[in-house]
């Protein structure tokens, strides 16, 4: 790659499998439970989370000298939040339903951990491109699982993906419906997704033993 | 050459392989073995996994094979094609053309269950390299008497499949899981296709049919009488049947969970071959009929009237608990699972006591589906580790108590 070294290229890949936030260092869940009902949501809160963790990695990374570290984490959030309103809003104004939808869980970005555990371990510690792209990377790796997720749960859950009806129409029975085919409604509740999570994590382990820890 | 020989030889020739095991299960399950160990002292011991399966299986049978009778029975009785059989020996029920029609109905969810089950523990025992287990056998036989008749077969294969996977194989297999396989295979399908699963259609064969039939107005029927008694109390509405139809189990419902007198028959079996825990199907009696004293006592105080959506279900005499819904059924076949429940035996008692007592409470107050029992012992299956552990420390501080006072 000529645009990035070596070292700076696995900063992006290495989240988005071999260390992704959320099915190896299991982080980010509560999201990943709350808003995969469609897949529309998750991927608006991946963009969301991929804005926030890349902009406040590289506003962390600049302050990193002049923060002190006492009051660093009320810094984290002050930074954080910032950015989350700022989300918030431009959701408000131009996605209504959609914010309606993720509700509660685009003010909740704040306390996803994913978001505050990279600026501790790695923004403090690193020049602002290199935080950036490892904001981008984790939040690529957040966002894939979310989207993969959401794939799954509002393809099997209501025969959709992204609102357009992919398997027929399950009222006029055209489609796989004639066959008798039907929705699946334990995909549409939150223990489903975790089920989903987890066989994403069973798959992914299976595949690379040395991801594999006792 | 025989059937045995061939297997044996295939045996011997995919030793090691990853075939194996799954000749290895077919060989030992339909004949013994040829191979002879020489040395060591043996114990000769018949009551091994495969016999403990067998013989709930046993027990099972005529819960499945009365449920398809009822199957027919049911399905010509809503049609006004057979009279009522008034009691258990009643002669429009034992007919024939019932058990027919039941059996082209039920044999197919018993061949789903076995067939799809069976084939992911022989998936897992050829990938993970292990003997194929015996766990399933059970499993497989409670399947099909828990779901409604009607359960289009590629949900029941979907519903089987995961509940195999992530219901056991996920925690190690047979002897390792946390909740009940079957249950789970169950709780899958009910959150999944609700409408399959619970109202007042899908409990008599061909229900669901003649009702879209009635709606496009190609049936002279009127209406379609399915209701389950609980479905009927939750809506307050009055009760088709007497007690005796419900006890001999000639009632809608689930397959083979309708009647009480076949699964008392089966309980007395279990308890008398001691494959199952008297403890806790009596435990789970005595909680079912607490919580439905304590329902009756709220009622008689006269703080729930006749106006509540719970007041139908809240009167209902407590004893008549036992006989409507699957609580007995549940007691019996699930609650006693050795693997899922307590194994301390005070662990036992409260374990089979908070699953009756749950299970009504769920009954009373779920306005969704009118039933718990499966709910509830799933909750307690999750427990069950919980209780014991406080029972085994309990028990270890009143001996350390002991030593002390001895010490002392």
């Amino acid at each position: 790659m000529g645009l990035l070294s070596k070292k700076d290229s696995k900063l992006i890949s290495d989240p988005l499998l071999d260390n992704n936030p959320i099915t190896i260092q299991v982080l980010g869940i509560c999201s990943a439970l709350a808003i995969t009902a469609e897949l529309k949501a998750s991927i608006v809160m991946s963009i969301s989370v991929l804005f926030v963790l890349g902009v406040g990695n590289v506003v962390i990374s600049l302050m990193r000298n002049i923060i002190p570290s006492k009051i660093r984490i009320i810094v984290q959030l002050v930074v954080v939040a910032a950015l989350v309103i700022i989300v918030d809003q431009v959701l408000k104004a131009y996605a209504y339903e959609l914010s309606k939808t993720l509700s509660v869980f685009v003010g909740l970005i704040i306390t996803n951990c994913i978001i505050m555990g990279r600026f501790e371990a790695f923004a403090l510690g690193n020049g602002p491109w290199r935080s950036f792209l490892d904001g981008i990377g984790n939040a690529a790796g957040y966002g894939f699982i979310l989207i993969l997720v959401g794939f799954f749960r509002e393809l099997l859950g209501s025969g959709t993906l992204l609102g357009f009806p992919v398997l027929g129409d399950p009222i006029e029975k055209t489609g796989l419906y004639s066959i008798g085919y039907e929705n699946n409604g334990f995909m549409l509740l939150s223990p489903m997704a975790l089920i989903v999570v987890g066989l994403i994590i069973w798959v992914q382990r299976s595949r690379n033993k040395a991801l594999i820890e006792d | 050459m025989s059937l045995k020989s061939k297997l044996h030889d295939l045996k011997e020739k995919y030793k090691g392989k990853k075939m194996a095991p799954a000749f290895n299960a077919l060989h030992t399950f339909l004949y013994l073995p040829n191979e002879v160990t020489h040395n060591g002292t043996h114990i000769k011991a018949a009551d091994d996994l495969k016999r403990t399966m067998n013989t709930v299986i046993m027990a099972l049978v005529p819960c499945l094979i009365f449920g398809m009778y009822n199957a027919g029975y049911q399905h010509y009785l809503a049609q006004g094609m057979i009279e009522s059989a008034n009691g258990f020996l009643g002669a429009s029920f034992w007919t024939i053309d019932n058990l027919l029609i039941g059996a082209w109905t039920i044999l197919p969810l018993v061949a789903v269950s076995y067939g799809v089950g069976l084939a992911v523990e022989f998936l897992f025992a050829v990938i993970k390299g292990h003997e194929v287990e015996e766990g399933y056998l059970v499993t497989g036989m409670l399947v099909p008497l828990i779901v409604p008749v009607d359960i289009p077969l590629w949900m029941l294969a979907v519903a089987v499949i995961f509940g195999v996977v992530i219901g056991k194989e996920v925690f190690g297999g047979t002897g390792m899981n946390i909740l009940n396989p079957a249950l789970t295979i169950r709780a899958f399908l009910f959150f999944a296709y609700p409408t399959w699963m619970s109202g007042d259609k899908v409990w008599v064969h061909g229900a669901v049919e003649r009702d879209q039939m009635i709606a496009a107005g190609q049936s002279n029927l009127d209406a379609i009488s399915g209701e389950t008694i609980l479905g009927s109390y939750a809506q307050n509405s009055t009760v088709a049947y007497d007690y005796w139809d419900m006890f001999w189990g000639l009632i809608p419902g689930s397959v083979g969970e309708t009647s009480k007198f076949l699964i008392i028959i089966g309980a007395l079996f279990l308890i008398f071959t001691k494959i199952g825990s008297w403890r806790i199907m009596l435990s789970t009696v005595v909680g079912a009929l607490v919580m439905g004293l304590i329902f009756n006592g709220v009622v008689d105080a006269g703080i729930i009237t006749d106006s509540s959506k719970f007041y139908g279900l809240m009167s209902v005499p407590f004893w008549q608990h036992l006989i409507i819904g699957s609580i007995l059924f549940g007691a019996v076949f699930m609650a006693t699972d050795p693997v899922t429940a307590s194994q301390t035996n005070k662990g036992k008692w409260i374990y089979g006591f908070l699953i009756g007592f749950i299970s009504i409470m769920i009954r009373v107050f779920n306005p969704a589906y009118p039933e718990g029992v499966f709910l509830a012992i799933l909750l307690m299956n999750v427990f069950a580790p919980t209780i014991d552990h406080y029972v085994v420390q309990g028990n270890v501080k009143k001996r350390m108590k002991r030593l002390k006072v001895k010490a002392a």
